[in-house]
Formats: C-alpha cells, structure tokens, sequence
C-alpha cells in the first residue's frame, strides 16, 4: 500500500513536472503582457515535433558511431531550444506585436493566441499526417529500485529539471536586472516605455524564455512519453494554464506549485478512481478552488482603487 | 422609423422565407444548400448568445460550447425518447404525430436546462472576472464534455443519434421541410429577444458593467442579478443552438462541443466587433460559408481559415464592425430596423 | 434631524487602519465638508458610506437605516448619491443613456418584460427618458444628450456625473473632490453650481476638496482627517485657525527643521 502510494507520489512529480515547465512560460508571458499565450501549448507541441526530426537526423547521422545518448540529448536540447524560441519570437513579432501596437483590445490578441494555436497544431497535421510518431529512445533506461519502488533514471531527469529550470526562473525573475525589467512592464506598461525600458526587447526575452522552456518540457515529454500527435499540446497547455491560475498566475511559485497540484489530483484520480473520470473531477476540483479563492492560491487580489 | 418602412420589412423577410420554404418543399434548393442554411442560423445563434456575455458585458467566457452541449443532448434525449418506438411494443411514448407541434418546445427546454447550466459560470462570475473567469468557462467546458463522456445512457463518447428518426416520422406525417423552418424562426426568435433586451434600460445594465463595473454597481446597477440574467439567457440561446444542430445533424458526440467549437464561438463575436449585434450575425454569416467554401482542403482549411483571422485582426483590431451597427455604416437602414 | 449618522467606524486592510473610530452626524439640508492630507482615508470614508466597502467596525445609519454590509446598488436605492475623484462615466454610452442607466433600481417593470414589451414597460421607459430628459435641462445639458461622454470637456464630464447622480434621487449626495482637474474659472462656476444644486434639490451633501476655496466658500461644518482619525471639526472660521489642521497640512515645524 505505502510502495503503491510512493510510486504514485514519483509518478505525479514526474506528470506534474510538465504540467510546472509549461505553466511556467504561461505565467511568464501573462505576468509580462497579460496575455493569456493560448498557443503556447502548441509552441510545447511543436518543440516537441523539431525534437523528434532532429534527433532522428542526429541518430541516422552517428549510427554506429557508439555516440552516448546522453550526448544525443545534450546536442539536441540547445539545438529545440533554439528553433522553439525563433518560433516563439517570431509569432510574437508577426502577430502580436502590431496588435499590440495598434493599441487593440487585449482580447483580441487572445484571440489571434488561439488562432496561432489552430495554426500551429492543423499545419503539424497536414505535414507529419494524423498518424502519431513514435519519439526515438535517447538514454538507456535505467531502473533504480527501492523496496518496491520504481525510479527511472528519465523520471529523475525530468523532476530535477523542472526543479532547476525553476529556480532559474526565479533567480532571473527576481534577482537580474532584466527580470525586474519584466515585474515593471507588468506593474505599469504606459510608464515604463518613459523610464527608458526597451519594452519590445524585454518581451522578446520573455518569449525566448518561455518557448526555451517548453522545447525542454517537449523533449523530455518525448521521452517518457514517446508518443506524439499534433494535438497533445493543446490539451496539456489548457490543463497547464488553468494549474497556472490555480496557484495564482502572474506569480512564478504559483504557476510552478499549481502544476504539480495538477500532476497529483490526476495520478491520483487515475489510481483510485478510473482515467476516464480524470478530466471530469480534477476539473472540478480546479473549479471549486477557483470559486472559493478567486486569485489562487499565491495571487494577490487586484483591488479596486476608486 | 417609419412604421410603414417596419411593415415593408415584415412582409418582406416573411415573402422571402416563404419563397425559401417552399422551394426547399419542393426540392428546387438541393439538401446541401439547405444544410448550409442551416449551419448558417446554428452558427448565428451561438455567435449571438455569446456576444451578450463576450461582447456587451465584456466579460470573457470561453467555454460556450458546453452549454450548446447540454441544449444538444437534452432536446436529442427527449424527443428521441418520446417519439421513437419502443423495440418491443412498436409504440412510442407520445404519438409520432405530436412531434410536430412539440418538437419546438423541446428545443426551448433544452435551452432552458442550459440557461440553468449558466448558473455554473454566473456564480463565480460574481467574485470574479476577465482572464479568471476565462478559467473557470474554460474548466466548465471540460466538465460538462467528460461528463458526457462518461454517460453510458447518451452513448458516451461514441455519442447519440436517432434524431433523423424522429425529424423523418414528422415528414412523414406531413412533408414539409422542418428543420429549414424551425432553424431560420428560432434564428429570427433569438435576433429580436437580444435586440430588445439591449434597447431596454435594464438590458443596458450590462452594457454599464462592461464599461465600468464598480460605476455601475454604485449607480444602482444590480450587477450580480445583471450578470446572473445575461449568463442564463446567453447559454439558454447556447442550448437552442445546440438543439437545432443536434437534430440539423441527427448525431450528436461530446467531442463536436469541445473547446474548438467555444473557438469557433469566440472567432466569431470577436471577428464581428465587440458589442455589435450585427457584427456577430454578419461574421457567423462569412464564418459558415468560409467553412465550406475550404471544405475541399481537408486539414488545410484550419490553417488557411486561422490565417486569414489573424491577418484580418491586423487590419480591424477592433473587429469588421467594432462597437457599430450596419445602421451606423448605412443611415438609412435606420428606416427599416431599429438597431440599438 | 440626523439624516447620516455614523458611530466608532473602522476599516482596516490587512495590518493598516485607513480609518479608525470615526463619528459623523449630519443634519438633513446640510452642505458638509470632509478634507485632510492626500491618503488621509477620505475616499476610504465614502467608499464605506456607499457600500463599495464594508466597514471593519461601527455603524452607519443612514435615514433610520443600518446600511453598512448593503451591496452599493441597495445604498444608492435609499438615497445616497456620488461621484468619483477621477470621473467614472460609461465612457462609451449617450450622456442620456448615463442619465437612464443611474434609474436603474427603479425600473417599475420586471425581467421579461422587455422581452415581451408591455404597455407597462413602454411606459415606464418613457417616464424614464422624460425624467432623464428634464434633468439634463434643469443643467442645461440636453444639447449633447446624444453625445458620448468621452467626447466631451472635463468641466462638462463633472456635470454630466453630478447630474447622473441626481438622477437616482439621493437624499444626500456624496461629491468626490469635484474641483479635481477644473481651471481656476471652472472652480468658480462649480462653486455656483454646487451650491445652486444643495436649493434646488433640497438635498445634503457632503464633500471632499482640496481646494479650499471651495470648501470655506460652501460648507458650513468641516471636518478635518488625518491617518484616518478626526483632527478638528468645525464652521469653515475655526479650521482656518486650528493649530492641528496647520499642521496636518504644512508639516511640523521641528520635524521640518529636525
């Protein structure tokens, strides 16, 4: 029973690492503009996708070459991340950018958010097919054992990475002098512009960050999970944003506690109760948490001042 | 305007509806035709229930879908299980015969139970707002759509049919093209009731929230009560459209209410303007019919079709109308239909 | 008679008292005044008479009603009108439609009629839109009825507010800093307007200004507020010379110096 309920314990880390990692560029983007990034989730998709193509070149390129995995996977990390934040940057250059300086309502940049989504995930389709890929194995599985517990060597990778990718946020947030450019912008984006703060400039670090986040979330979703479809980043970016608000988006801790809180209510779902009502009541809890704490658990309530 | 003018335009619309009914019960406008009509009045219902709540009381729900859902399954369930013949006895429920004159009312209370399932959203609306209630609309959405899911009785994610059946027994009683009729009257139905809650004073109160809420709720504005209101009355459209899709179809499945179809809702109020009636009529209007001009380019169309949105958004960052009516853009219109 | 009557009222946020132990007793047909330093919880005060918050603790008694904890659309129905430091028209609606809108507790017809469109909901609309209409004459307005108030200069939005909140028929009407923003000839005219609005609505009204040329030319009793506590009250004559309120407004001496 206490092995069942460890290993459920690892395994929610684990899912709920992905949930934080993709929360996290969520909250990054939204604490900047206040805008809810709906295509981010697709940006996770696709990085996940350039993942695939490249280590699949790099793999038919070494073959035999005896090259570690762990080689492969640090060539191929920096290598996602790098065409993952071109996308991002140049979605936020080509569509968001203007909107934003046209001065349009902040939905409709919501809006074009989710039409970059629609974009990003249908345009996957007609070129990778609706037939799922299969992520190539890096890193040779390695199984420690505890008792009766079960670690993967992946599972470990993907907790710290979360972890670590984390605190770097954090630091930069919080400490770098960019970062604090970044809390400006979202305190007051009329003023600061004055203050000499190169807003645009800022908000492409922002992007570059968020979509760097999402290619290692890609990867190592690819991973553990090496089944890919066009549509899986839709479903986990919603699930992400919502954990986000959860903890109280626009703060970093929050995004990142939300998203384990979400990895824990759905393995736990799943091992009491059965997948098929996963959605349904981990939904519900999000709901009702909501409800009676309408700013999260880490948001501060914006008052009103009149 | 001009009362004269206002007659005009009833006899009018009603010779052209006509014109329309009776070619379609005369097969002079094939069955492809008349579906696209149909979608086009499905889709004008849906956009225009969600710009009561997205559009004039600027708040951002984001899960519509669900409600067209609960509208859907609850008209199929009812007049699939009143007007189909039981396997054993070969009778059903109520005769066949009725179903012609019920069959609105069921479409009304499916909107009904979905008005009630606005309370979902309307209740939490009142602590909170924009990208939070966003969320919670969000949440609802994949609540409602995995609680079908899971419901054996409504077929589950295979989803539910057998309403042909029943639209085929009422033309069997008497042939007429029902759906094309119900469709257009219940689109016309929902137009005029959002027209004339917005011209009220008390309609305006939401209006006023949009605007400045703390201002409204200070200046005798019940804004609860007002939010309440617009949240049942816009998702109990939402369930009527859903109803007339359900049985426009004949099949209804969870997956068709997912969050893509609350997108689709969301494209087309924000498309047509915010706070325009006639921008979301106009915009599911263009909407529909781009959606089967591409039909040929499969998959493609989703990505062509988003494209052309957001370079669209590009060039009108306010939408096609804005906050404007066609009567603002053709004065004269004015003479014909009272807009705001 | 006592028309407002507040006792021991606090509102505390978190760990901060904006205001603490405050009484206030104003006799109906009043014009009051209500000044203190920026930040010194003047707003904060009328944010709690007109429900936007609810105080921490005390009562306000308003016309023989407690209306502490009612929601601000009910305080408004009683009778108590406002406006707002920096203008909160419906930017985006007719000044006539803002006239309209501030009825709204008063309908006289319920939810579906304007669905159905009664002759009770036709005429109740009119009787709105005649009243709306008449108030906009008596300040002279209902020139730009059709305007948007976005449109308009600052002086008029002042007008178009205080008549909006007229509209509701308060008995005591709350003005926020209304000289807030106004060139000094538009000073003069408030104060003409103002007091031309306390005779012909026969109403109570209480007020925030800085400027003091507004406060001493109107009020009649002044109250000063200082970190939320009352520092001197009385006629325009005994602030002028109190020695609290000099310093409340111009600093300590010795802490200058020090």
């Amino acid at each position: 029973m206490l092995t069942t309920l460890l290993q459920n314990i690892i395994n929610a880390l684990q899912w709920g690492s992905f949930y934080s990692m993709i929360a996290l560029g969520y909250c990054l983007v939204y604490g900047v503009l206040r805008l809810i990034n709906f295509a981010h989730g697709d940006i996770f998709m696709v990085a996940a996708y350039i993942g695939f193509v490249f280590v699949g070149f790099l793999l038919k390129f070494i073959s035999g070459s005896g090259m570690s995995g762990w080689l492969v996977l640090a060539i191929t990390l920096p290598v996602t991340m790098f065409f993952t934040s071109l996308l991002g940057v140049f979605i936020e250059r080509v569509a968001y950018r203007p909107l934003r300086e046209k001065g349009a309502h902040r939905l409709y940049v919501v809006i074009t958010a989710l039409m970059v989504g629609l974009v990003l995930e249908n345009g996957n389709l007609a070129i990778f097919g609706a037939s799922s890929r299969k992520f190539p194995e890096i890193i040779d599985k390695v199984v420690y054992t505890f008792g009766g517990l079960h670690i993967t060597n992946l599972k470990i990778l993907v907790i710290v990475a979360a972890v670590v990718t984390f605190i770097f946020l954090q630091t930069v947030v919080n400490r770098s002098k960019i970062g604090m450019a970044m809390r400006a912008i979202s305190y007051d984006k009329f003023g600061i512009p004055l203050m000499g703060i190169p807003v645009n400039k800022v908000v492409v670090f922002t992007f570059i960050i968020g979509s760097s986040l999402a290619a290692i979330a890609g990867i190592l979703f690819g991973m553990s999970y090496p089944v890919l479809d066009p549509y899986m980043g839709m479903i986990i970016g919603w699930k992400a944003f919502i954990a986000a608000v959860v903890g109280g988006i626009g703060d970093i801790k929050g995004a990142f506690l939300g998203g384990f809180m979400l990895g824990f209510i759905e393995i736990l779902i799943v091992s009491f109760f059965s997948s098929n009502l996963k959605d349904l009541i981990a939904f519900s809890i999000l709901l009702i948490i909501l409800v009676i704490k309408p700013t999260g658990f880490f948001g501060v309530a914006k008052s009103t001042k009149i | 305007m001009g009362k004269y003018q206002q007659k005009t335009i009833i006899i009018g619309g009603g010779i052209l509806f006509a014109l329309l009914l009776i070619m379609a019960q005369f097969k002079m406008i094939d069955l492809y035709v008349q579906s696209v009509i149909m979608f086009i009045g499905v889709n004008i219902i849906f956009a225009t229930s969600l710009s009561i709540v997205n559009g004039y009381m600027g708040e951002f729900s984001c899960g519509h879908a669900g409600f067209m859902a609960v509208g859907a399954y609850v008209s199929s369930l009812m007049s699939v299980m009143l007007f189909t013949p039981d396997k054993a006895t070969g009778l059903s429920v109520l005769p066949p015969s009725m179903s012609i004159y019920l069959f609105p009312v069921i479409i009304i209370i499916g909107g009904v139970v979905a008005g009630i399932a606005g309370l979902l959203v309307a209740i939490p609306s009142f602590k909170t707002r924009d990208d939070y209630l966003a969320i919670i609309t969000i949440a609802v959405n994949f609540i409602i759509v995995t609680a079908l899911n899971n419901m054996e009785v409504v077929g589950g994610s295979r989803g539910y049919m057998g309403m042909k059946k029943v639209i085929y027994g009422m033309e069997g009683i008497i042939k007429f093209p029902y759906m094309l009729f119900w469709v257009i009257t219940f689109t016309i139905f929902a137009i005029f009731l959002i027209r004339r809650f917005i011209t009220s004073t008390y309609g305006k109160g939401i209006i006023a929230i949009k605007q400045d809420e703390v201002a409204a709720e200070i200046m005798s504005v019940d804004t609860n009560h007002m939010k309440l209101v617009a949240f049942m009355f816009s998702s109990g459209l939402a369930g009527i459209s859903g109803g007339l899709f359900a049985h426009v179809i004949g099949y209804v499945n969870p997956g068709s209410f997912s969050i893509l179809k609350s997108t689709e809702g969301l494209v087309m109020v924000y498309l047509g303007g915010m706070g325009s009636l006639s921008g979301s009529v106009i915009s599911a209007i263009l909407f529909t019919i781009l959606l089967e001009i591409l039909r040929p380019l499969q998959i493609l169309k989703w990505v062509i079709i988003p494209l052309m949105l957001i370079l669209v958004m590009q060039f009108r960052p306010e939408g096609l109308m804005g906050d404007k009516e066609l009567s603002d853009f053709f004065p004269k219109l004015k003479k014909y239909f009272k807009f705001k | 008679m006592s028309l407002l009557k507040i006792t021991d009222l606090t509102q505390r946020f978190g760990g901060l008292t904006a205001v603490s132990d405050l009484q206030v007793d104003l006799e109906e047909g009043g014009l009051y005044g209500l000044i203190g330093p920026n930040g010194a919880g003047k707003t904060t005060i009328f944010n709690m008479v007109s429900g936007f918050y609810t105080p921490t603790e005390g009562t306000i008694d308003f016309d023989g009603t407690v209306i502490n904890g009612k929601k601000p659309h009910s305080v408004t129905a009683l009778g108590i009108g406002r406006t707002f430091q920096n203008i909160r028209l419906w930017h985006d609606m007719t000044v006539l439609d803002n006239i309209r809108l501030s009825q709204h507790y008063h309908l006289g017809y319920s939810v579906f009629e304007p669905f159905i469109r009664t002759k009770n909901y036709y005429s109740n609309e009119k009787r709105i839109e005649d009243k709306s209409m008449e108030l906009l004459g008596v300040f002279n307005l209902q020139d730009i009825a059709q305007e948007f108030p976005k449109n308009l200069p600052y002086g008029i939005q002042r007008r178009v507010e205080i008549a909006r909140a007229l509209a509701a028929n308060p008995k005591l009407l709350l003005l926020d800093e209304p000289a807030a923003g106004l060139s000094s000839a538009d000073v003069v005219d408030l104060i003409d307007h103002i007091r031309w609005i306390h005779d012909n609505f026969d109403i109570t009204i209480w007020m925030i200004e800085h400027q003091m040329e507004v406060i001493m030319n109107l009020c009649k009793y002044i109250k000063v507020i200082d970190f939320g506590k009352t520092i001197a009250e009385g006629t325009p004559d005994e602030i002028q010379k109190n020695p609290q309120v000099i310093k409340a407004y111009l600093g300590d001496e010795e802490e200058m110096y020090a």
